[in-house]
């Protein structure tokens, strides 16, 4: 479905997008099958409508949004933003959404909140990684995500109901999902039915699986590796075939150094 | 037992298919991989296929001498060199497409990952392990090494857990396919069990 949005020009990349063909055939969405392939195969016949998403927590105004208010209750952007995945690949992708911190305002947070948790629909009959240990890879579900309430506040922390002018495809993570995009793919979280807030840092779904491989932050981050490959550089993926010298060297927070200051005085590689 | 026949002739049209299917789907793979859109990550798709295929060929390689034992069909002995050299052939091409494709001949980081990444180590040891026997294939070499011949060739007791120990290492999570191919070569080591109780007592006189 056509989305219209109003263009961010000062937030956007002006790199080569990654086609969309290429953004919507490639995802890594473990509720529909472990390989890239298997969310545009598995998740066409998802169902988004009706959607709630419910905002709660140590809010002073909870409130739930269905699935017609995702597209109109808050002014959408187009931005040009890069995805950066923890595997090592990125893309350039054009979100349509609207800034995270203006859906927490209007939930009035109480001064308490210092963490904003998500989670995505669990929803086995729909999402066969969700029944079967064996198509999901064995993660806990629901999938779950966390921001630290200042990450979460942040312009360019972005909640997406949409790409390439359209609303998300199923298996982009419709009908809404996070993009915080100096930060690796997996903590932007797909098809959020909960966004609460919280006093203490809640559990993250990878970090959870993996402690020792993927932590809470997942800044992106050239100088700390993964314990079993290299994060200094990464492969864009555009439009080329398997030819393509494509390997560029990847930025500190995904060249996003306006978020550095997130971090003063943190030892980042012991919050990766 | 029902009893399969298959003669000497067809064994031979068997080894022809071997190398057809083989080829032809590896030039196919990479065609479209240079040449077409119809992969994402065309990286991504030449070293997930070359290496499973690398896989495939290793255990079917194994399953040609319980198939003879079990079924008397010494004809298929003519398949496990072809399906052997061929799951050479692909893990040659699994790791020239990593240098080439995936690192983009950044050395340094081949380098880096030969040192410190265990499973780009253990993928590495098995690849030398298989190269030792692709070279040695020869009816020439099998003469001149005599009966240390056999004994190098069972290094493929080592190489095959290794590759997928490489395989389950590199993923982020064991779904389905890795727990198939372990479930194999289990199968197919325990049809080996007379085997290994021969060299267990040879061992432990």
């Amino acid at each position: 479905v056509p989305l219209d949005a109003q263009a961010a020009p000062d937030v956007s990349t002006s790199e080569t997008l990654t086609p969309e063909q290429r953004v919507i055939s490639h995802n890594n969405f473990y509720e529909f099958g472990t390989a890239k392939s298997d969310p545009k195969n598995n998740a066409q016949g998802f169902k988004v409508d009706p959607w709630t998403l419910q905002i709660d927590g140590l809010v002073e105004a909870p409130y739930s949004l269905g699935y017609e208010d995702l597209t109109t209750a808050f002014p959408l952007q187009e931005r040009i933003y890069r995805l950066r995945c923890v595997e090592a690949w990125s893309m350039v992708i054009p979100w349509i959404g609207f800034e995270l911190n203006a859906l927490l305002k209007k939930a009035k947070p109480m001064s308490s909140a210092r963490y904003v948790a998500f989670e995505t629909l669990y929803d086995p009959e729909q999402m066969p990684g969700q029944a079967s240990r064996f198509v999901g890879g064995g993660i806990d579900y629901p999938y779950v995500e966390g921001l630290r309430i200042d990450e979460a506040m942040h312009p360019l922390t972005i909640l997406s109901v949409g790409l390439y002018g359209k609303t998300l495809p199923a298996q982009n993570g419709a009908p809404i999902r996070l993009v915080v995009p100096w930060k690796y793919g997996f903590k932007s979280i797909k098809s959020i039915v909960r966004i609460r807030l919280t006093d203490t840092q809640p559990p993250t779904t990878w970090n959870r699986l993996a402690p020792q491989e993927y932590g809470f932050y997942a800044n992106v981050n050239p100088a700390v590796d993964h314990p079993r490959w290299s994060q200094a550089s990464e492969r864009r993926i555009t439009s080329g075939g398997l030819l393509a010298r494509n390997r560029i060297d990847t930025l500190p927070f995904n060249g996003y150094s306006e978020v550095a200051s997130l971090y003063k005085g943190m030892d980042l590689r012991r919050y990766y | 037992m029902a009893s399969i026949r298959i003669t000497q002739t067809q064994a031979r049209w068997l080894r022809v298919i071997v190398h057809m299917l083989a080829a032809v789907w590896l030039c196919w793979v990479y065609y479209h991989a240079i040449a077409t859109t119809r992969y994402s990550d065309p990286v991504e798709e030449v070293l997930h296929f070359t290496g499973t295929g690398a896989i495939n060929l290793l255990l079917l390689s194994l399953t040609i001498s319980p198939l003879i034992r079990r079924f008397r069909l010494s004809p298929l002995f003519a398949l496990r060199r072809p399906l052997g050299l061929w799951a050479l052939a692909y893990g040659l091409t699994h790791v020239v497409s990593f240098i080439l494709f995936e690192l983009q001949l950044d050395w340094q980081q081949l380098l880096d990952a030969l040192i410190s990444r265990p499973y780009i180590i253990v993928g590495f040891i098995a690849l030398l392990l298989l190269s030792a026997m692709g070279v040695t294939s020869t009816r020439g070499w099998q003469r001149r090494l005599g009966p240390r011949w056999q004994r190098l060739h069972n290094s493929v007791y080592v190489a095959a857990p290794l590759v997928l120990l490489h395989y389950l290492w590199s993923l982020k999570t064991i779904g389905l396919e890795p727990l198939l191919y372990c479930c194999a070569l289990l199968l197919l080591m325990l049809l080996r069990r007379q085997q290994w109780q021969r060299w267990w007592r040879r061992a432990m006189p």
